[in-house]
């Protein structure tokens, strides 16, 4: 392929790229946004504390650039991002292996596998059971997977773009809706962003509800992977008990805050109030539940049939994670963890310190359920931690003032799913511009690569352990 | 497998009894935002986030726009309050207009017309409901609270009401999300497979309005009839079990 312009603003922020991921960095996303005839182009690499933003910036009436995901040193975890950005500022990233539409509807998909016997089942994006839309097209000879394609438009909300305009107030409830099942962590990113800019410390006991409220909801999330696991296994007690468990995890949520999503807690400065349970009364509820989670997983991780579904499914290779900077379990499971809450802790976790990730390399289903199953143990450790010695609250103030001058941050934050960017920009007290980055974005398209030597019934189980939200991705 | 068996018996009966006895989960919900009070000028703008408060001739919410942010009840607790409980037939609307609270006289009219209406023809489907789930563009939140129907404690195949694969097989259609473009098609070809009589239930706020997202996604009433609105961001699985039984005549 020929690479036609050569565009230095561009070439230089590749070198700085290639530069950064050679000193370790992690290649952590890319967004483009236009201003006037101009566009910018915003990488985001993440390092030990920092998640550092490098800009390069289009001269006027460019239709585009030489691809970042092909020209050498290639970044291939941009190849959605360059997509992305295509079809939301027309900007072309030149030579690009794959410039078809993905938020956007776009032809039919293309079949990557001929040959005598092959033939391709469309699946999605209306799907059996209660799922979210999105379509997966299988390529098969019948049994084995040679081939996987995916369209994610069909949810496509445009909610980047809603952001533009709204009050900072206004701005993390829509954050609580872009990805509605982690609605914590979208709103603490976005709230990490704004308080960035403002300058303003939110109170001790503030960071600690956050925590706690993050945490559950990552419990809430894994415990929906081992029903989603269980239920492609057929083991129906076990998909029971675990969504017995789910929604008293969520049923706990809404008594300490009205919602069972955790929505309305995290604003700019605090939380909006301190939980409506005594915090000796959420960790007595805490205590039994943890003790049958923890039971039902022994039992689940001890259920041989069970293993032998997960067990070398849908395996992506270290190599594979650590190149694409794979996010959240994803990662874990195949030796590459990168934990915001560890490098870059933020909130209640800068005291609490959570403890490292275990070691794990096989990268199929069965360590991305363990690495779950270690972060659910994790995640009620956690909580213990930060409600245990609460104060009295009636000497606590939940919220400080927070209202951010003109500036321009990136504020993350670790959702069950994996790190949660968003990029915000106020201006005059207002959003200018905001861009959401969810780990589902990053790690879908991941989902190409591990159907390596699976079958059509190993489908279900690749798809729940990977645990992402089309929402999320599609946004 | 024995290990299963043990396990499966270990917490007794956790399904809850509603709607045959109350549900203390059920009627301790948060619901929408109502009106409690008047206020000749209540000074309300920008109070909300979707411009679900109207003063027009006296001060009304739109329960169809409410995202439940609370905001308007911590401001003005004169004026606002939350919803109590989240079932009962005040829980899920029969019509768009119903949603509005307090609603005005003729909508009162209107929706006893359009409930013995859909009363007449869901008469057929007795104790043997299927329903088929579509995602319009949801934030994923809906599907958890559907997905909870199923599990052990909600179980909706003790009152009859089954979730199936094919709309070909389904009477009842559930919505969700604020009805996203690249979702028109596909919902609408699902809802032209099923056969009559079928019945259309709008799931959570985005359904019936788009909530944060309605200046450029109204809802789904556009792609497809809807029979009744469960309000809600998102809904409570009760709420949205309720307007399944509204809906189907099942409970009024």
């Amino acid at each position: 392929m020929t690479i036609t312009s050569t565009e230095p603003a561009v070439a230089a922020l590749r070198e700085a790229l290639a530069d950064r991921i050679g000193r370790g960095e992690r290649f952590a996303g890319l967004s483009a946004s236009r201003s006037g005839g101009t566009v910018t182009l915003s990488a985001y690499m993440a390092a030990p504390g920092r998640i550092d933003t490098l800009e390069a910036t289009l001269p006027p009436g460019a239709p585009g650039y030489p691809s970042l995901t092909v020209a050498p040193p290639a970044i291939g975890a941009a190849f959605w991002y360059e997509r992305l950005i295509h079809d939301e500022t027309g900007i072309v990233p030149e030579g690009h292996p794959r410039l078809a539409p993905l938020v956007k509807p776009g032809d039919p998909l293309p079949r990557h596998v001929t040959g005598y016997g092959l033939f391709t089942i469309p699946h999605g994006p209306v799907r059996s059971g209660v799922t979210e839309s999105m379509e997966y097209l299988v390529e098969t000879p019948g049994e084995a997977i040679p081939h996987l394609n995916m369209r994610i438009f069909y949810k496509h909300r445009g909610v980047a773009g809603r952001f533009t305009g709204m009050t900072v107030g206004d701005g993390v409830l829509l954050a609580e809706q872009a990805e509605g099942i982690a609605s914590v962590a979208h709103a603490l990113a976005y709230c990490h962003a704004v308080e960035a800019i403002a300058g303003c410390e939110i109170p001790r006991e503030a960071a600690l509800v956050r925590v706690a409220h993050a945490e559950l909801e990552r419990i809430a999330n894994h415990l929906d992977v081992a029903v989603r696991l269980a239920d492609a296994a057929g083991l129906a007690v076990a998909t029971a008990r675990f969504a017995l468990h789910k929604e008293r995890v969520l049923r706990l949520v809404s008594a300490m805050c009205g919602s069972r999503f955790g929505r309305g807690v995290v604003v700019p400065g605090g939380v909006a109030a301190f939980p409506r349970k005594r915090p000796a009364e959420i960790l007595a509820g805490l205590a039994s539940l943890e003790q049958q989670v923890t039971a039902d997983m022994r039992a689940l991780l001890g259920t041989s049939s069970f293993l032998d579904r997960l067990r070398g499914t849908g395996p992506l290779t270290p190599a594979r994670a650590r190149e694409h900077g794979a996010l959240g379990p994803i990662g874990k499971a195949s030796g590459f963890a990168d934990d915001a809450r560890l490098t870059r802790p933020y909130d209640g976790y800068k005291e609490l310190a959570a403890a490292p990730p275990g070691a794990h390399s096989a990268g199929d289903a069965l360590a991305r359920l363990k690495v779950r199953d270690e972060e659910i143990t994790q995640a009620f450790g956690l909580i213990r931690l930060a409600l245990s010695d609460f104060p009295e609250r009636t000497q606590l103030t939940p919220n400080v003032p927070c209202e951010p001058g003109d500036g321009r941050t990136v504020g993350w934050a670790e959702a069950p799913q994996g790190e949660v960017l968003y990029d915000v920009t106020i201006a005059g007290g207002r959003i200018a511009s905001c861009q959401p980055r969810s780990a589902s974005f990053h790690n879908l398209v991941l989902m190409h690569e591990v159907f390596a030597g699976d079958i059509l019934t190993d489908f279900p189980f690749i798809e729940a352990s990977f645990g992402l939200s089309a929402a999320g991705a599609a946004l | 497998m024995s290990l299963w068996v043990v396990r499966g018996l270990r917490d007794g009966v956790v399904t809850t009894r509603w709607p045959k006895k109350p549900d203390e989960y059920a009627d301790a919900w948060r619901g929408p935002v109502t009106v409690v009070g008047d206020a000749d000028a209540p000074d309300v703008d920008g109070l909300c986030p979707t411009g679900a408060i109207g003063v027009a001739d006296r001060v009304r919410v739109d329960q169809g726009k409410c995202i439940l942010c609370g905001r308007c009840v911590a401001a003005r607790p004169d004026l606002f309050a939350w919803a109590a409980g989240a079932t009962g037939p005040g829980a899920a609307a029969l019509t768009r207009e119903a949603l509005i609270v307090p609603q005005v006289a003729e909508t009162d009219e209107t929706v006893a017309a359009v409930r013995a209406a859909l009363a007449a023809r869901t008469a057929a489907l007795r104790r043997s409901v299927h329903v088929r789930h579509v995602d319009a563009g949801s934030d994923g939140s809906e599907e958890w609270e559907i997905q909870a129907l199923l599990g052990p404690v909600y179980d909706v195949h003790r009152l009859g009401i089954f979730f199936t694969a094919s709309p070909r097989h389904a009477d009842v259609l559930l919505v969700t999300g604020a009805g996203s473009e690249g979702m028109a098609a596909p919902l609408r070809a699902t809802y032209d497979g099923m056969p009559d009589p079928r019945v259309v239930i709008a799931v959570g706020t985005d359904a019936a309005s788009g909530g944060l997202l309605g200046e450029r996604l109204t809802g789904v009433a556009g792609h497809v009839p809807v029979d009744v609105f469960v309000p809600g961001s998102p809904p409570s699985p009760f709420g949205i079990l309720n307007a399944l039984l509204i809906a189907t005549g099942k409970l009024r």
